[in-house]
This record gives C-alpha cells, sequence and structure tokens, in this order.
C-alpha cells in the first residue's frame, strides 16, 4: 500500500501539464467506463422491482417508462404472487417455505459432511488422498445434466422424485466438492504450529478439529455455508426434473419459471415473484461477500 | 520409554491416516453415489432401449443394443445441435471474459465506493438465474419490452425485433445481405451479461497481485495506457485468463438453464443439452438422451484433461 502511494507521488511530481490532461482524459475514459456497466448491470434488476410495483395496465399503457407515479403504485401484486392458491393467490409463500427449507437442509448436510472432509484434505496424509482430491475437482467441475437421467431414473424407481428428499440429497452432492474446496483452502492458511501446540498439550485430532482449527475458520465456515444456500436457492433443473409434477413442492425457481409460461398470469404479478426470489440471495450476497470472493478465487492470484 | 516414542510416533501417523479416511468417507460415499455412479449408470442405459413410461420398472440387466447411438449420431440432430453449442460456447466464453478484463481494468485504481462498485459488479453471477432470464425475456418483449420500445421510440427502429423468438435477421449492409441469428447472439449476450463477473473476480485478484513498477515505469518512459496494458498486464493476465476460458467452457458448453429459460431451444438456439432434454421429455427416449449426454460426457472429460493439465503445469512452476 505504502509503496503504491509512494509511486503515485512520485508520478505527481514528474508529470507536466501535458501528461495530466491526458490523465484526466484516462480518468474520465475509465468513470464513463464503470457508469456504464453500472448501468448494464443495474438496469434488469431496477426494471424488475419497477415493474413488480406497478399495475399491468399502467406497463401497457406506457411500456417506455422508467419511472414510477405515486398513484400508480401499488403492492397487490405481492399480495397477488404470495397469496394461496385457494385464496386467488399464486401460492409463491408456499414456495418459499419449500425453497428455505431445501436450501437450509442442504447446507446443514453440507456442512456437515464436508467439514471434516476438508480437514481430512487439508491435514491428514492418508492413503489415495491426491486421487480423492481429483476426483472432487472433476465433480465440482461436471455439470449437473450430463448426471441427470440416471438420478431422474434411480428417484423414480426409490419413489423419492417429487419429493424434497430426494432434492436436498442432490443438493447436497452437488454443493459438498465446492465446499471442501472453499473450506480446504482456508484450513490450509491456519498455521500448523498451532495445531501442533494442541497435539503437544494432549488434544486429539478430532479435538484439535473441534476446539481450534473450526473456532479459528468461522468467517469461512458461514461464507460457505451461504455460497451452499445460494446454489440450492437458485437451482433449476432438478427442480423442474423431480418436482414438475407436484405443485405443492414447487420451489420457487420452478414455480416462477411455469407460471411465467402461462398466460393468465400478469407479467407484474411475476415480477413481484422475481423480486421475492431474489431479495434473500442479494441480501445474503451482501452480508459476506467479502469472505466469499476471497474463498473462491484463493489460489488464482498464484497465476 | 526410549523405544516407545518411535512406535508411538508411527502409530500417531497411522493414526492420522485412519481418521482421515474416516473424516473423508462422508463426502467420497456422497460424491460416488450422486456422481460416479450415475454417470456409469448412464453409459448402461444408453445401450439399452428405454422409455419414460418404462423407468419405473427399469431392468439394470436389460441386454445391450446400438440403436441408441445409431438414432442419436445417424438423425443429423446431434451435429446440428453440437455446432450450435460450440459457436454458443465460443460466443459467450469470449464475451464474458473480455467484459470481466475490462471490468477489472476499470475498478483497478481505488476510488471512493471502489468496495460497493466491485459488489455490485457480481450481482448478475449470483442472483437466480430464473429471476434474471425472466427480466430479460421481459425487457426484450417485442410488445411491452423496455428495449423495443427504446429501440422504436430513440433509435428509430421501424418495428420490434423479436430478440428471442427470431432465428435469423437479414442485415442490409451497403447492399450485402447478411444473416444474422439474431436469438443465438442475444442469448450469447446474455451469457456475457451473466458470466462476466466470474471472470472479473479472477482478473481483479490477479490483478491485485501483480507488481505495478513496470507499468509505473512505461508511463513515465511515455508509453500510453493501451501500450502498457497491451505489453505488460495483458501477458501477465494471460495464465488466468486460460484458466478462465477452459472452466468456462466446460461449463458453457453443458449449460442447460440459460437456453431453455430463455428461448426454450427455439429459433436456432438448441444446443446439445436442451436437444437432450428433448430427447428425454418430448420424445420419452431415455435411452437416446442417454447416449446424448454420454457423448456430452466425453468431449467434457476430454476438456476436463486439458484442464488439469493446465493445472499441473502452473503447479511446476509455481
Amino acid at each position: 500500500m505504502t509503496a503504491a502511494l509512494n509511486l503515485r507521488s512520485v508520478r505527481g511530481r514528474r508529470s507536466g501539464p501535458k501528461r495530466s490532461a491526458r490523465q484526466r482524459m484516462i480518468g474520465l475514459g475509465r468513470a464513463l467506463g464503470i457508469a456504464a456497466f453500472m448501468f448494464a448491470v443495474l438496469l434488469p434488476f431496477y426494471y424488475m422491482f419497477l415493474l413488480s410495483v406497478k399495475p399491468i395496465a399502467s406497463l401497457l399503457r406506457d411500456p417506455g417508462s422508467l419511472f414510477i407515479s405515486i398513484e400508480d403504485f401499488t403492492l397487490s401484486t405481492y399480495v397477488e404472487v404470495l397469496g394461496p392458491v385457494s385464496g386467488g393467490g399464486q401460492g409463491f409463500l408456499t414456495f418459499l417455505g419449500n425453497s428455505a427449507l431445501v436450501a437450509l437442509i442442504s447446507v446443514i448436510v453440507a456442512l456437515a459432511v464436508a467439514l471434516p472432509g476438508a480437514y481430512a484434505i487439508a491435514r491428514l496424509p492418508f492413503f489415495g488422498h491426491r486421487q480423492v482430491n481429483a476426483l472432487f475437482i472433476a465433480a465440482y467441475l461436471f455439470p449437473a445434466i450430463v448426471v441427470a437421467i440416471p438420478l431422474f431414473v434411480l428417484f423414480t424407481r426409490l419413489g423419492l422424485r417429487g419429493s424434497l428428499v430426494g432434492l436436498i440429497f442432490v443438493y447436497t452432492a452437488q454443493t459438498v466438492p465446492v465446499a471442501i474446496y472453499m473450506l480446504r483452502n482456508y484450513f490450509e492458511t491456519v498455521p500448523v504450529s498451532i495445531e501442533e501446540a494442541g497435539l503437544v498439550d494432549g488434544l486429539s485430532r478430532l479435538g484439535i478439529l473441534r476446539r481450534i482449527t473450526l473456532p479459528l475458520s468461522m468467517p469461512s465456515i458461514a461464507a460457505t455455508g451461504l455460497f451452499v444456500f445460494m446454489i440450492a436457492w437458485n437451482e433449476f433443473l432438478f427442480a423442474l426434473l423431480f418436482l414438475i409434477d407436484k405443485r405443492d413442492n414447487w420451489t420457487v425457481s420452478l414455480g416462477l419459471s411455469q407460471l411465467s409460461g402461462s398466460v393468465e398470469v400478469s407479467t407484474t404479478v411475476l415480477m413481484a415473484g422475481s423480486v421475492v426470489l431474489t431479495l434473500p440471495i442479494i441480501v445474503l450476497f451482501f452480508v459476506v461477500e467479502r469472505y466469499l470472493t476471497g474463498g473462491l478465487t484463493a489460489g488464482a492470484e498464484k497465476g | 520409554m526410549r523405544p516407545h516414542t518411535a512406535n508411538r510416533r508411527r502409530t500417531l501417523a497411522q493414526r492420522d491416516a485412519r481418521l482421515g479416511l474416516t473424516l473423508i468417507s462422508p463426502t467420497l460415499l456422497i460424491v460416488i453415489a450422486a456422481v460416479v455412479v450415475p454417470l456409469l449408470w448412464s453409459v448402461l442405459i444408453s445401450f439399452q432401449r428405454l422409455k419414460l413410461i418404462e423407468i419405473g420398472v427399469a431392468n439394470p440387466f436389460a441386454p445391450l443394443t446400438l440403436a441408441n447411438f445409431n438414432r442419436v449420431i445417424g438423425s443429423g440432430i446431434l451435429w446440428s445441435s453440437l455446432s450450435t453449442t460450440v459457436v454458443y460456447t465460443v460466443g459467450s466464453v469470449a464475451l464474458s471474459i473480455t467484459l470481466g478484463v475490462i471490468a477489472a481494468m476499470l475498478v483497478r485504481k481505488p476510488f471512493r465506493g471502489r468496495t460497493l462498485v466491485r459488489a455490485t459488479f457480481l450481482l448478475p453471477y449470483v442472483a437466480p438465474i430464473v429471476a434474471v432470464t425472466f427480466v430479460w425475456r421481459t425487457m426484450l418483449n417485442p410488445q411491452f419490452g423496455i428495449i423495443n420500445e427504446f429501440g422504436q421510440k430513440v433509435l428509430g427502429w421501424s418495428e420490434p425485433i423479436p430478440f428471442l423468438s427470431q432465428a435469423s435477421a437479414d442485415w442490409n449492409l451497403l447492399g450485402a445481405h447478411i444473416p444474422v441469428p439474431t436469438a443465438l447472439l442475444t442469448v450469447i449476450a446474455f451469457e456475457g451479461w451473466r458470466n462476466f463477473p466470474f471472470a472479473f473476480l479472477f482478473v481483479m485478484a490477479r490483478l491485485e497481485a501483480m507488481s505495478r513498477e513496470p507499468e509505473e515505469a512505461a508511463l513515465v518512459d511515455g508509453a500510453g495506457y493501451l501500450q502498457s496494458f497491451r505489453y505488460i498486464v495483458l501477458p501477465q493476465l494471460a495464465p488466468v485468463i486460460a484458466l478462465l476460458a477452459i472452466l468456462r467452457t466446460i461449463w458453457t458448453f453443458n449449460d442447460f438453464d440459460n437456453i431453455f429459460l430463455l428461448t426454450g431451444g427455439g429459433a436456432g438456439t438448441q444446443v446439445a443439452s436442451i436437444q437432450m432434454y428433448t430427447l428425454l421429455t418430448v420424445q420419452r427416449n431415455v435411452g437416446a438422451a442417454s447416449a446424448q449426454s454420454v457423448i456430452l460426457a466425453i468431449l467434457l472429460i476430454l476438456m476436463l484433461a486439458i484442464y488439469l493439465l493446465i493445472l499441473r503445469r502452473r503447479g511446476e512452476k509455481a
């Protein structure tokens, strides 16, 4: 940091009027570039929110409007989308409950499985260590679509298709490799000397994991858990394959995609559904963003 | 006591190894049960006749046949879907990495609000896919979408463009008619928007670890901004860009959600994964769908091998 500051002051001293004019141009270009990216990134989210608080008539009357007048503002879209089907709503409250349940249990199971696993990979020299590691990387990179058919057949035979249990199993399996990857990277930064001190003091390996490593890794564990939550909450393909016949078990993602194909539900109501689906993820993301980005790119800066 | 120490140390290492296996085994079991076994089973099904209606009583020991592969490869659908997939993948990967590099260069220098800007740039990547595709579809809607409204009112388009349902349009460029695959380009644009944050993250991490001194020296010596990017920054980014290219190719090649949710695979966007889904749910032919997925898996394993090779090369250098 100080080195960078020094360099800048050196450059400042050397730059004549010509250079500073050029640098102002570059600075202006950069500001415009950032503004353009911000606009492109945020426009869809703003549009989502905008349409969710408008009556459909107002949208059709003036489709180009990027603002909402006070008299048009409505929350009835949210009432309709969240309300139970029996009351004329779309039942998203049930879908929200399903999504939350599936995502939360997936987080708990994935962490329970991945924490000891990541510790073993980071610290313990067991037989087949490298092969296991390679298997997990491959499993992490393997797209779901390739294993979707056999899982579909298997779950049909087991009678688990249509149940949330099957979905939780798939989500756990899909997130465990990436959870292991993130946690292992963090465990490896915990100094071995601290753990050895614990060994000398008579703690067992499991005691070390529980008393030393886990407490030290809390931020990373929280970030990993939230990452798993996001994957499970956002997932679409398996929800589509497994749950499509059982409306009561639909997740929010599946519900939104199914209803957006029909003409009976108005776009603004579905936009309210989109907001309901997106908002929890955005809030969670801003809470853990710092830890999350560090964990995901660990190792990338090696170049 | 002395002879005991060596003994105890060995047993500690052994105990560690055994504990390691115990701790890893739940993960290993799950990954084997949900990835490895299904993959093998998929290979088996691809050599058997299996209709969707029969899967409740599917028999793993049914006789083997090559009919599925004949059907998938012989029909020509595979090749057309694969060529669409390749165009889609190359376009999406190139676009998302280019945008990611530009975005990372833009926010490289500290400024007020930088943390917030960087976090905001990641939103397209973390937001639920169903929600963002729905918003894009609405924005691009020919009747009341904001983009067509803007194009007609401000840019002077004579009629709305059906971005997601038009397979190809004729662009009249200096008298030459150039066919443009509208829907395919639109889903590629969506991919660029959705996935540039992933490249952005990796490139940003690399830029932060990079020494600025060579660039500062070049600037003092009168090199332009673009020159210093081209000759100093870009070569240092090359390894991370290569890594990104292969990672994104692996994921985009088998991508299902984005296209399914945007176009449903219509209008010239029938990629291989959508083709597989159609075989499964419309033609109800589980065997043929499996054959298609096995072909995809083989291509994927080839790409993974390249990826692991790159990783190993990087490891040796580090």
